[in-house]
């Protein structure tokens, strides 16, 4: 499939990276489906979907790059045993990469960029993580104490070493979502955001509810019949709640930013849970894809990250790409108004209308984005509208792949917009205040 | 110790029911002989690379026909023999009776057939060549043809030790020798009939190229080249269709519903084949196999509709869901795909339709009436789809499994499953992968000119013909 060599420079510029199509498990809440899943379980499942699903067995894809949040030490080389475990060639080269919640975005544009300058002709973007299956580390106390241990060559020694052990070590160390340099919890942090943008429970709500209705309807419609594979027995997502009323989200209590008083506005219900799950994205070369009679749903035309001094500075955690967003569509010449689908992922509800929010704001935009007053609004019709992580659930590293895929269906369904191949953004925030974001085009 | 191979699966119930293992050697079988319980055989059942039958072939029949026949099998590299040697094991024998005219006819060929029936070795074949009794035939003549299906069902229930008895029924101009009938010569004789017992296959056109050439065929990968689609894939008799239709040289789609694509995945790994997640029961389920097949492989030749549900109730106490849902996805689906294919400039090359019916919609089977009406439609779909098909040179067949041991059966209580597996000639459950050898043989180029057949996978079921 990929015996042609890819020339080292593009003769002809830089070439086009398409999308062919994705595959992901579905998204399991933690402690679910997969509560007895590893990482690699998952994303070699959600792998060999994705070769069942374009006939790829024991083909060699030019670079596997994925990774995963929550990562066991013994996975340093997650994706390439995945890769192994996996129907495709076991030629197939793979690396790990990990940008925290952006860890999916990242991977897809950096193997888009390499399918761009003509290093590779095929890639799968990918991204994986288990609450569930999550490493627990020793405390340091213990960890000091068994390493020295392990150095001590006599008895005498190492009985004196094992003497140093109190009962305080014993206690393990369980991974957390609190950001280091604040002790905060990232809904701790993003209570925070919501509540300086004025955020209301009623509009998370709303984003919540919609979310939810969104991802039903595209599950009713068979949106997804060719973009997720069943997985121990789960085959829609376990997070959805296609049931949901407004009703029912206004009953809940906040469980974020309880010391904010009144407000306090961010539910278990506005706010994404814990999630198990994988997902997958297959790239590659115009030339690639025809070669091999695959199809061709969307182009990626750009990606750009950025980050936020949440710790110092005034934005808020998850705020970084309220400044990416504006950075990619200037540099490409379009606007808020250019753009057919927008994909901002829904860590919260909360999230999502803070950067809605500071785009709108003409303070934001002059002293901040540097424009001549706000950046822009986008119709809410144009928001998520498949659904998004609220409803879907979020397993960390595997959120960006689902939406490539997502909105690459979308846009080839879509095709033309005003003569022009539609466009979509997509809009991922992640922890340490960064965020990257992606705009794709319609083939 | 064996290593485990990538994406490899263990093949559901490739081995014999255990009951059929005991009573096969040792003191089982001392044990079944003098109980006089029943001693069904280890079925010999086709694998890449077998000779096609164990022993010399008896041609018997003294027309123009069997001569030429007898020439097919010697052009095949097989032994052939025109008289019977006392006490030589036989393989196989072909009784060829093209041109009976009167019942007083079958006397000398069908005695001489008898005489070698105690020299057939085990796993044996015997093939009747002759034709239908029809309408339009003289009295006589129709009384002979058809008493050649009295001979084949019956001996079909004397043999042993895996034997079967099957005929082929030549339409009128046809010559025995023709290609089609050859064909499905060759399919009795193998081991990919082993589970087809006291059966018919009507050879309708000669099945030559249009020069009157024969046409060359690659019987190891008899669909080397050729598109299929496979409902229903994920497992069971699907999965086998699958893997016998990849085995045989084709690329396969396998199509499953969206909750069943985790199987459906590692079926579609293991084949080499492609995954569409698709309930067959929407109104674009024809376009969307269409397009998949157009997108990747840029032809569609092989249908195979095998995707089916039960939804068992006593007809007193059938509602609406029950009826409807068994009619949907049964029958209703394919009428509406098979309009999407036959439309379709993709689906022109010798296309091929083959339907999964089921002894149910012949025979009937209590607490089923839904079913069943949807399995006997089928089996009317074929027949007056045929003439759709052969005028873009194609064929379309049905596949009537009985007793196979799947997933499914084996949730059958024990007794009742014990019981319903030897009610048959070869008194044993069949495997899905026979169901599989049929569709592949409806689906090769060799059956041309097999069309309109139901051909029944039972082990001749006691019930029905």
């Amino acid at each position: 499939m990929s015996s042609t060599t890819a020339p080292f420079l593009p003769t002809n510029g830089i070439r086009k990276a398409v999308i062919v199509g994705g595959n992901r498990i579905p998204f399991a809440r933690t402690g679910g489906a997969y509560a007895h899943s590893s990482n690699q379980d998952m994303l070699t499942a959600a792998l060999d979907g994705l070769v069942a699903r374009f006939g790829l067995q024991d083909q060699e894809i030019g670079e596997v790059a994925a990774g995963a949040v929550l990562k066991h030490s013994r996975d340093f080389n997650l994706t390439r045993e995945a890769v192994l475990g996996s129907a495709l060639s076991a030629t197939t080269p793979a690396y790990d990469l990990q940008q925290a919640c952006a860890t999916g975005m990242e991977a897809v544009i950096g193997l888009s960029n390499k399918i761009k300058l003509g290093q590779i002709d095929s890639a799968i973007a990918g991204g994986v993580d288990s609450a569930s299956d999550a490493p627990i580390a020793v405390s340091e106390g213990l960890r000091a104490i068994l390493l020295d241990l392990n150095r001590a060559k006599t008895v005498p020694d190492k009985l004196k070493i094992l003497s140093r052990i109190r009962p305080k070590d014993l206690s393990p160390d369980a991974p957390n979502t609190g950001e280091p340099r604040t002790g905060l919890s990232m809904g701790e942090h993003q209570a925070l955001t919501t509540a300086q943008w004025k955020i209301s429970r009623e509009a998370q709500d709303q984003l919540a509810l919609a979310s939810h209705k969104n991802l039903a309807a595209a599950y009713d419609r068979h949106f997804f019949d060719d973009l997720i594979t069943p997985f121990r027995g789960l085959s829609r997502d376990s997070n959805l709640r296609a049931d949901s009323t407004l009703e029912k989200l206004a009953s809940l209590k906040p469980v974020f930013g309880r010391n904010l008083g009144n407000a306090a506005t961010m539910t278990a219900g506005n706010s994404t849970p814990l999630t198990d799950g994988a997902s997958t994205v297959l790239l590659a070369s115009e030339e690639w894809a025809q070669a091999n009679e695959l199809p061709m749903l969307a182009n990626v035309v750009d990606g750009e990250a950025a980050a936020v001094d949440f710790v110092h500075g005034k934005d808020g955690l998850l705020m970084a790409p309220a400044f990416a967003v504006p950075r990619m569509l200037a540099r490409n010449g379009l606007t808020l108004a250019d753009i057919d689908f927008f994909e901002i992922h829904e860590a919260f509800a909360g999230t999502v209308l803070s950067t809605l929010a500071a785009w709108e704001d003409e303070e934001f935009g002059k002293t901040r984005l540097g424009l001549d007053g706000a950046f822009g609004s986008i119709d809410r019709a144009k928001l998520n509208v498949n659904g998004s992580s609220l409803a879907a659930g979020h397993p960390f590293a595997a959120t960006g792949g689902r939406l490539v895929a997502t909105l690459a269906k979308m846009l080839h369904e879509r095709g033309h917009v005003d003569g022009r191949p539609a466009r979509g953004l997509i809009s991922v925030c992640a922890a340490g205040g960064q965020g990257v974001v992606a705009l794709l085009e319609a083939r | 110790m064996s290593t485990p191979q990538k994406g490899s699966r263990k093949g559901g119930g490739e081995q014999a029911d255990k009951y059929t293992e005991f009573v096969s050697r040792g003191l089982g079988r001392d044990l079944a002989k003098r109980l006089g319980l029943p001693q069904p055989a280890i079925l010999r059942r086709y694998e890449p690379g077998a000779p096609l039958v164990e022993g010399p072939i008896l041609v018997l029949g003294h027309g123009t026909g069997a001569d030429a026949v007898a020439a097919v099998l010697l052009e095949w590299d097989q032994d052939v023999r025109r008289h019977a040697t006392p006490k030589e094991k036989l393989g196989a024998i072909v009784v060829v009776l093209d041109e009976l005219a009167h019942p007083d006819q079958l006397s000398a060929p069908i005695r001489e057939l008898g005489a070698s029936v105690r020299d057939l070795a085990k796993n044996a074949r015997v093939v009747s060549i002759s034709r239908p009794a029809l309408i339009e035939d003289a009295p006589e003549v129709a009384a002979a043809r058809n008493g050649v299906d009295g001979v084949v069902r019956s001996l079909a229930k004397e043999l042993r030790a895996g034997a079967t008895a099957n005929g082929i029924l030549l339409a009128n101009g046809i010559p025995a020798e023709s290609a089609s009938a050859m064909a499905a010569l060759r399919f009795f004789l193998s081991g990919r009939s082993a589970f087809i017992d006291g059966q018919f296959l009507t050879a309708s056109s000669t099945g030559t190229g249009t020069d009157g050439s024969q046409p060359q065929h690659d019987w190891a990968k008899p669909l080397e080249g050729r598109v299929a689609v496979v409902t229903g894939a994920a497992r069971g008799i699907g999965a086998a269709i699958a893997r016998t239709l990849a085995r045989d040289g084709a690329t396969v789609i396998v199509v499953d519903v969206p909750a069943a694509g985790d199987h459906l995945a590692q079926v579609a790994n293991e084949i080499h084949g492609t995954a569409l997640q698709l309930d067959i029961t929407v109104t674009e389920a024809g376009a969307r196999i269409l397009d998949h097949a157009a997108q990747r492989y840029g032809r569609l030749d092989i249908v195979v509709h095998n995707a089916g549900i039960t939804r068992d109730k006593l007809l007193a106490n059938m509602d609406a869901a029950r009826w409807d849902s068994v009619i949907a996805v049964n029958i209703a689906s394919q009428l509406r795909m098979n309009k999407a294919f036959l439309a379709s400039s993709h689906f022109t090359q010798n296309p091929r339709i083959i339907s999964v019916a089921s002894t149910s919609g012949i025979a009937g089977n209590r607490g089923q009436t839904n079913y069943a009406a949807s399995k006997a439609g089928v089996m009317g779909m074929v027949r007056s789809t045929a003439p759709l098909l052969a005028a873009k040179g194609g064929t379309v067949n049905a596949v009537a499994p009985g007793f196979i041991e799947t997933d499914m059966t084996a949730k059958i209580p024990f007794a009742t499953r014990e019981v319903a597996r030897r009610l048959n000639s070869l008194q044993q459950g069949g495997k899905p992968g026979d169901v599989a050898e049929a569709i592949a043989f409806f689906a090769s180029e060799a059956a041309s000119g097999v069309t309109a057949n139901v051909l029944r996978v039972c082990g001749q079921n006691l019930v029905g013909q």
